[in-house]
């Protein structure tokens, strides 16, 4: 979607301001939305694609005026209410008020390393071989899709060549969707700057993407 | 924020749906174990072993594995290396993606708009920011992580450090060096 979350050469947002020796939390509530957060996500109820749109479904005025770990609460929020965890008089109220959802699984403190050092690999077998090789040149896709995809919108209708020929991977544009996971050859494709950002454009510079097959067309 | 948080977690655990305990043992392994210092050993040993820099360049994945860092937000990685000619910097427009097995959780600016938004335009105006300058004949090649392979900036190892010691060259070795934002430091 054309969300707030689309940031790729977007302007005004200020300087980056990195903060000498940051520490990983700037407050408690801040570990507890990072635990709260992969808890929930471990109950095995919705994937990672799922997350991410619920993140980028935010209002954008709420995004921007959000930090990241609010950014995760509010998405969160969504998710349990959408799956049928929490009730929004739960929320309002802050304690259970009955349900009886069982989840797939709990997350048990004794589990957490092996959770962690496993992850959630997304490489899957695909069915066709590679449509692109190294070198090949490609034009991206231009689309607008109200759902969920990966490909930003300044790289979008743009030439490019392919870089590198990496893995399958589960296709997010439909697994955000609980339309299932649909795996494609995923591509590095290196763009020019003048390709995408034109006139003034840094001569230096190139960017690339990692691009899923069905976002790319020979050219 | 703080409100809202603590009812969500009494929510759920009064529910049964989590167990605040496994959230005690997430917070002390992104405070304690897994941090910056992991990628910091991975570059050090890169930089003194031709063999394990060949393996980290082909497979970066099994070559990280190998050193015991494994997981969550590392599943996919991929190591890119400086030289004179071009410097890497990685960024991730769409949301966060950041390699917390090599790196740990990701610093507030990297998930921030000012940034995600930039690195992609003006790498250079970024770059300064950092206090980094680079040769203006030197290409820059931004990686945005779209997709699920997470990127390991391999900085370009400091002048004067023949014979150093890995743990001594992982001091060198910064985490913004392995973002592309910063360079390793230089010998003492």
């Amino acid at each position: 979607m054309n969300g707030p979350q689309d940031l790729g050469g977007q302007m005004g947002f200020g300087p980056i301001a990195p903060e000498k020796d940051e520490p990983y939390f700037h407050a408690e509530w801040e570990k507890r939305a990072l635990g709260v957060t992969l808890c929930a996500g471990a109950m095995g109820h919705w994937n990672i694609d799922e997350s991410r749109h619920a993140r980028e479904s935010l209002h954008p005025a709420d995004y921007y005026s959000s930090s990241y770990y609010e950014i995760w609460i509010k998405a969160l929020e969504t998710l349990l209410k959408r799956h049928g965890f929490v009730t929004p008089d739960e929320l309002l109220v802050g304690r259970a008020l009955g349900g009886d959802m069982r989840p797939k699984r709990v997350l048990q403190a004794d589990d957490v390393p092996a959770m962690l050092a496993r992850g959630g690999p997304c490489d899957r077998p695909v069915g066709a071989p590679a449509r692109f090789k190294a070198s090949d040149r490609v034009r991206t896709k231009n689309f607008h899709p109200e759902g969920h995809t990966r490909l930003p919108r300044y790289a979008r209708d743009k030439v490019g060549v392919i870089d590198a020929v990496r893995e399958g991977f589960v296709f997010p544009d439909t697994n955000a969707h609980g339309r299932g996971e649909h795996p494609q050859w995923v591509y590095t494709v290196i763009f020019d700057s003048y390709e995408i950002w034109g006139e003034g454009a840094d001569p230096t510079l190139t960017v690339s993407i990692d691009a899923w097959e069905s976002y790319l067309e020979p050219a | 924020m703080a409100a809202r948080v603590r009812a969500l977690e009494t929510i759920l655990t009064q529910k049964g749906l989590i167990d605040p305990a496994a959230i005690d043992v997430i917070v002390e392994t992104y405070e304690t174990k897994i941090g910056p210092r992991n990628g910091a050993r991975v570059v050090a040993k890169a930089w003194s072993d031709p063999e394990f820099a060949e393996w980290l360049k082909r497979d970066a994945t099994a070559a990280i594995a190998s050193l015991g860092y494994t997981g969550r937000q590392g599943e996919h990685m991929q190591a890119v290396f400086n030289t004179p000619q071009q410097h890497n910097m990685v960024v991730c427009t769409l949301c966060s993606c950041y390699p917390w097995s090599v790196l740990g959780l990701p610093p507030v600016w990297y998930k921030s708009p000012p940034y995600r938004s930039r690195a992609v335009i003006d790498p250079r105006g970024v770059l300064a920011e950092f206090g980094v300058t680079l040769p203006a004949e030197t290409k820059i090649r931004v990686w945005d992580s779209t997709a699920e392979l997470r990127y390991l900036v391999v900085p370009m190892r400091p002048a004067g450090t023949e014979g150093w010691s890995e743990e001594d060259l992982a001091d060198l070795v910064t985490r913004d060096s392995m973002i592309g934002t910063g360079l390793a430091k230089e010998a003492a």
